[in-house]
């Protein structure tokens, strides 16, 4: 196989990470939703943790999508 | 003329370029670079709006004055809510921690001075691992230094959950030890991949919109698109900014929290 196809298939295998944050991400907010309809009281005080989740969340996705990228255009 | 203007490669925006050059000791390169640059910036518009803020202190707190007792009593909360009273001695650590990385991640996100040569552009100190590995090696140190001065040998029971059954012992040390170890790592590559990778969608949009605009006719309409995407990315990207130095401070908290209380745990 030619190099420059298989940098290009490597980087399109490095995004798939992308699907498990988006799913993460998608259960973090959907979560804190469900829970914050029940006790819309106990919101406020566990939104700063929600964005932790979410920032920890997304960190795992961005992993794949920066290895792609140095795969594609600094290498 | 549009489609002259070539537009450079999202990674172009992150290379360190030489401002001042100094003399190179051994394989150590001393030379004042875009990334010092910006960090003096940073510090510099830290300094003045802090001095500008606290200057005239009154008892009823003007808008300049209040913003920074805002600042101070978010991060005097999240550190009294994770380590207890014992943490009020960490707290200008963490302040200084939380400050300087939100500075660095926003200012990064200014635009750059057009036709200015490329070591001017805009530099993203956050965004390089070398900056952002210092800062957790440093915090990792203060954990692991503080942790023996106060617990002396006592620290170690971090690695030694109490309450397990006995055969368990056999390698949960290893596993927490191992743990231990990864924490400044991911402390680092998190801040790090987070600014590389929303700088690099913000960029690869920007392209693009060159690219679409440079095709001409009707393909150039299209170029909104992509230009209303760099528009959200960039809404985003400021809440990444404060989000990242938030985070990176709450983990700090956290890690500082092991070495005062190592015992109980």
């Amino acid at each position: 196989m030619d190099a420059e196809a298989a940098k290009l298939i490597g980087a399109g295998l490095a995004v798939i990470p992308l699907a498990g944050a988006g799913v993460g991400i998608g259960l973090i907010f959907g979560n804190f939703l469900s829970g914050a309809f029940r006790n819309p009281s106990a919101s406020a005080a566990n939104q700063p943790t929600m964005l932790l989740g979410f920032a920890l969340a997304e960190f795992t996705g961005l992993l794949g999508f920066a290895t792609a990228m140095i795969i594609l255009y600094a290498s | 003329m549009i489609a002259a203007a070539e537009a450079p490669g999202p990674m172009e925006q992150f290379e360190i370029l030489p401002l001042i050059k100094f003399p190179a000791e051994g394989n150590i390169d001393l030379s004042f670079t875009n990334s010092s640059l910006w960090m003096l910036i940073g510090v510099g518009a830290i300094i003045a709006f802090f001095a500008a803020a606290t200057s005239r202190r009154s008892l009823v707190p003007g808008r300049l004055q209040s913003s920074v007792e805002v600042l101070h009593e978010f991060i005097a909360d999240l550190v009294r809510d994770t380590i207890g009273p014992e943490g009020r001695r960490f707290l200008p650590y963490i302040f200084t921690l939380f400050i300087f990385i939100l500075v660095g991640n926003l200012f990064g996100l200014l635009p750059s001075v057009p036709g200015t040569p490329e070591r001017f552009h805009t530099f993203t100190t956050t965004s390089h691992l070398a900056v952002t590995g210092a800062l957790a090696l440093l915090t990792i140190t203060i954990v692991i230094v503080y942790g023996f001065w106060k617990n002396g040998l006592g620290f170690l029971k971090l690695f030694w959950p109490s309450g397990l059954p006995v055969w368990m012992y056999a390698f949960i040390p290893l596993i927490e030890f191992i743990s231990f170890l990864s924490r400044p790592i991911s402390l680092a590559i998190r801040l790090f991949a987070n600014m590389l990778a929303g700088h690099i969608i913000l960029k690869l949009f920007a392209g693009f919109v060159i690219a679409l605009l440079g095709a001409g006719g009707f393909i150039s309409v299209i170029g909104v698109a992509p230009f209303l995407g760099a528009v959200a990315v960039m809404m985003l990207e400021f809440l990444i900014a404060a989000l990242q130095a938030y985070v990176f401070a709450i983990l700090a908290c956290i890690y500082l929290n092991d070495a005062v209380h190592a015992g109980s745990h």
